[in-house]
């Protein structure tokens, strides 16, 4: 399809003095954003300042207060996503919107189906299709499988996919890598970078700043609602960058106060989940931080949910203080003093019609209940305590937690484990969409829950976080523990060939 | 404009909750106008107790959609244990002995409800459609087809009584909304009710025993069907083997009316105590004016209809088109 053509200064949309107001939360404030044709366009700012607001208000998802839109120089009322989509402007969503139990290929031409006479529909022609576009995404996976037997990171490629396999001009990718491995960001810049040449304007929402450095030609910058600046990413450093975002200079990322001790508390042994994880065997000291690495699919996920006694099927020892118990249910879990942080926000952390209070106290009822009635004044206590400690920003702590912003949803999973007081916290992915100030908090609490004595167990896909937040780190391979490194002398280098297969590792 | 915008979702808002108080404040303006003997003392008062039977139903039934769940069976289930009481009665035994059995059989039955819904993962809706069958097969075989007299006064008090000048099956409804208030606003178990219907994954992940959770829902939502099955046999002198047919179908009127969703997580009971009023209402006006009861049903209906559409209206605002696709795509699933 050929390009529809910019205005005369070579600007696709024009955004003018945006502003959405939510009930307590003013999201945008007069916002201008101004998007060229060809352009890497990111969209930075802290958990909450209105990037996705802004993003659903151009794609029809939410409609403005006041302000104005135009696109190619015309002024235009984008009412609803048909709109935008007739604009040929789309949307990657930060959350999925994939039908779970529709197959791959229908959830990319969802749209398409209903447009057809009869509603008879080529399921060949789809499938050619829908190969292709997932084939140049790296995914080799059949577009018949159903979206719900995928792994997070696939589900986002597929939701890549799906907005990849229709024309567009401008594409709106909102947080599109926080679930992706490094080979696959890297086939998602590839695409963005054809995409580009090809005078498609990219929106690039992210929290990772080094991706924004890499692929994004010019740079808005938002907080509280408000545009702090726009300009070319050549003339931004990541400082600078983090400074305005934040508003304040951000020093040290990572602390460590801690000193793990020689006492171990947690022994895993032969832990295996049939498909998933073979015979992996881990140990963790009391006030040590264990990441837990490999690509996708190597078992990280799966084996930190065996130990939680949330994987079927599992078998193998689990130790705690050198005393074996039986975890064959979460429940079983925390009684033993074990919290999973899981991956996924939506399907497994939050209960989304609850307020963030609920959500907080959920997974620890009996300290905010006596004899099986709930202790309001208390339970309010603690959340703001939590709210306070993790600079979570909602209106208050009634609020609905599925109207918070995507990285203050995951500091309510984060405040509910912490509330559980473990004494092992196992955490999947815990900075997952939060931004650098939270994350940098996120790498303080883990430090200091450490320097208090607890074992902290982290999976994560990111080696530089692995490697500034551990103690020691065991790198997986498809199942199977393939290293155990000293996270003070290894380099992303030695754990990307562990991770791939490159050597087998023989015991201590 | 920006003011009026921030003013408008607060108004829906409160539209949202006070709606149906709304519609039933209208309901009654317009059946004082179209009978005078509307609103006389005692028409009022016959309105309040015919409508504690389905008001103590549907606050069970919120417990369970709220869960996310379905009971088909509660119809049923007044019908045997009232029967069985009766029967027991009937023997010799005391009022005090005709009333325990006629709860428990119905916490019995109920549990047996939660268990296989719980431990044996199958559908709600299932398993209750199962012992709606089974219950009402019993009650037929049990009770030969035949009304069970009851003769003992002072369960007979259940139906008939008055504390002052109020019915007792009254204050015994206005007891189990004061309870259901304090149920949903205090206790944990209220608490895991919501939090089962949000997202039972999550729950089982934060170490929740759903199981147990949702065999206490439906246990209770058994015994206040046995307490109607005492309430309705008082009633009626005797307990019917036709006693509580499609009981259920008003209940869960009323919690939709009350604002309860059907996909779990969403509602209160204070909206099910206005939907069966507005359903007792509806009744009466037509009972007034001499309307067949053939009419009042499609009436009925309408009206259901006509307010859920009302509530998919207001719930609608700024999804986009493929989060409709889903939405609607899960509850399919989830029914
Ligand atoms: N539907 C909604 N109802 C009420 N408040 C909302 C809604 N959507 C967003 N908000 C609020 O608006 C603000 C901006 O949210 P938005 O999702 O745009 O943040 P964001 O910049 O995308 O953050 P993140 O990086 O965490 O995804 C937040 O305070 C959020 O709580
Ligand atoms: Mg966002």
């Amino acid at each position: 399809m050929a390009k529809k053509l910019p205005d005369a200064d070579g600007y696709v949309v024009r955004m003018k003095g945006i502003t959405k107001a939510f009930p307590g939360v003013l999201a945008l404030d007069g916002v201008d954003f101004q998007i060229k044709a060809g352009e890497v366009h990111a969209l930075i700012g802290e958990n909450g300042a209105g990037k996705s607001t802004l993003s659903k208000i151009l794609t029809g998802v939410y409609t403005k207060d006041a302000g104005e839109i135009e696109v190619r120089g015309q002024s235009v009322e984008i009412q609803n996503p048909l709109d935008a989509q007739r604009l040929g402007i789309r949307i990657i969503h930060q959350e999925f919107n994939l039908i779970s139990h529709m197959s791959i290929m229908e959830n990319m031409f969802l749209e398409t189906l209903g447009h057809k006479p009869w509603g008879l529909v080529s399921y060949l022609e789809m499938r050619k299709k829908a190969k292709e576009v997932l084939e140049s995404l790296g995914l080799d996976v059949s577009p018949d499988r159903l979206v719900r037997e995928l792994s997070v990171g696939e589900q986002q490629t597929v939701e890549i996919a799906a907005a990849l396999s229709k024309d567009a001009d401008v594409i709106i990718m909102d947080e599109p890598t926080a679930a992706l491995t490094d080979a696959e960001v890297e086939r998602l810049f590839e695409i963005i970078n054809r995409l580009r040449s090809q005078g498609t304007a990219i929106v690039y929402i992210s929290h990772k700043l080094e991706e924004i450095m890499a692929i994004a030609d010019r740079a808005t910058i938002l907080r509280d609602g408000r545009l702090i600046a726009t300009k070319p990413i050549s003339e931004l450093t990541r400082d600078q960058i983090v400074h305005m975002m934040v508003g304040r200079p951000l020093h040290n990322m990572y602390v460590r106060s801690r000193t793990p001790s020689q006492e171990v508390v947690l022994e895993v042994e032969n832990l295996s989940v049939p498909g998933k994880v073979k015979e992996a065997s881990i140990i963790a000291r009391k006030g040590e931080v264990v990441g837990l690495t490999g690509l996708m699919g190597a078992g990280q996920h799966s084996l930190l949910r065996a130990i939680f006694g949330a994987e079927p099927g599992t078998t193998g020892t689990i130790r705690l203080r050198g005393r074996e118990v039986t975890i064959t249910s979460p429940w079983d879990a925390i009684r033993s003093g074990i919290g999973l942080l899981t991956e996924n926000r939506k399907e497994e952390g939050l209960i989304l019609p609850l307020s963030v209070m609920f959500n907080i106290s959920l997974a620890s009822m009996e300290k905010v209940t006596n004899m099986g009635i709930i202790d309001h004044k208390q339970e309010r206590r603690q959340a703001v305590d939590y709210l306070e400690q993790l600079d979570i920003r909602t209106p208050s702590v009634d609020q609905q937690v599925e109207y918070l912003s995507g990285g203050n949803q995951q500091k309510v999973v984060l405040a509910k484990w912490l509330a559980t007081e473990p004494e092992i916290i196992l955490m999947s992915e815990p900075t997952r969409g939060i931004d650098v100030g939270a994350k940098a908090e996120v790498y303080r609490l883990i430090d200091e829950l450490a320097a208090q004595g607890k074992v902290v167990v982290v999976v994560s896909s990111e080696l530089p976080e692995v490697i500034n937040l551990s103690d020691r780190i065991y790198v997986m391979h498809e199942g199977r523990i393939a290293a155990e490194l000293d996270a003070a002398q290894t380099t992303q280098e030695e754990i990307g060939m562990y991770g791939t297969g490159g050597k087998y590792y023989e015991g201590n | 404009m920006k003011a009026i915008r921030q003013a408008g979702r607060p108004r829906q808002e409160l539209f949202r909750r006070y709606g149906m108080l709304l519609v039933l404040v209208v309901m009654v303006f317009l059946a004082s106008m179209l009978s005078d003997r509307f609103l006389t003392a005692s028409n009022l008062l016959n309105v309040t107790r015919q409508v504690t039977i389905n008001a103590i139903l549907a606050a069970g039934m919120t417990i369970v959609i709220i869960s996310g769940g379905i009971d088909l069976s509660i119809g049923s289930v007044v019908a045997i244990s009232g029967a069985l009481g009766a029967g027991l009665m009937a023997t010799g035994a005391g009022w005090a002995a005709g009333v325990l059995v006629t709860l428990l059989v119905g916490l019995a039955l109920g549990i047996t409800n939660g268990l296989f819904i719980a431990y044996g993962q199958l559908p709600p809706f299932i398993v209750t459609l199962a012992t709606m069958a089974l219950a009402r097969g019993f009650t037929q075989v049990y009770t030969g087809g035949r009304a069970i007299t009851v003769t003992s006064q002072t369960f007979q008090w259940f139906g008939h009584g008055y504390v002052g000048s109020i019915p007792v099956p009254v204050i015994i409804m206005i007891i189990i909304y004061i309870l259901g208030y304090f149920f949903f606003k205090r206790t944990k178990l209220g608490r895991l009710v919501y939090a089962v219907g949000g997202n039972e994954h999550a729950c089982r992940m934060a170490g929740i025993r759903v199981n147990r959770v949702k065999v206490a829902i439906y246990g209770i939502n058994g015994l206040l069907a046995g307490l109607v099955g005492v309430i309705l046999t008082a009633r009626l002198f005797s307990a019917q083997p036709t006693a509580g047919v499609a009981y259920e179908m008003d209940a869960i009127a009323a919690v939709i009316l009350g604002g309860t969703s059907l996909s779990g997580g969403r509602g209160n009971i204070g909206g099910t105590i206005v939907g069966a009023l507005i359903i007792g209402v509806l009744g009466n006006v037509f009972n007034l004016m001499d309307v067949s009861p053939f009419y009042q049903d499609v009436a009925k209906g309408l009206v259901i209809l006509v307010a859920v559409l009302l509530d998919r209206l207001l719930h609608a605002g700024g999804g986009s088109l493929r989060r409709g696709v889903s939405s609607g795509a899960d509850q399919a699933k989830s029914a």
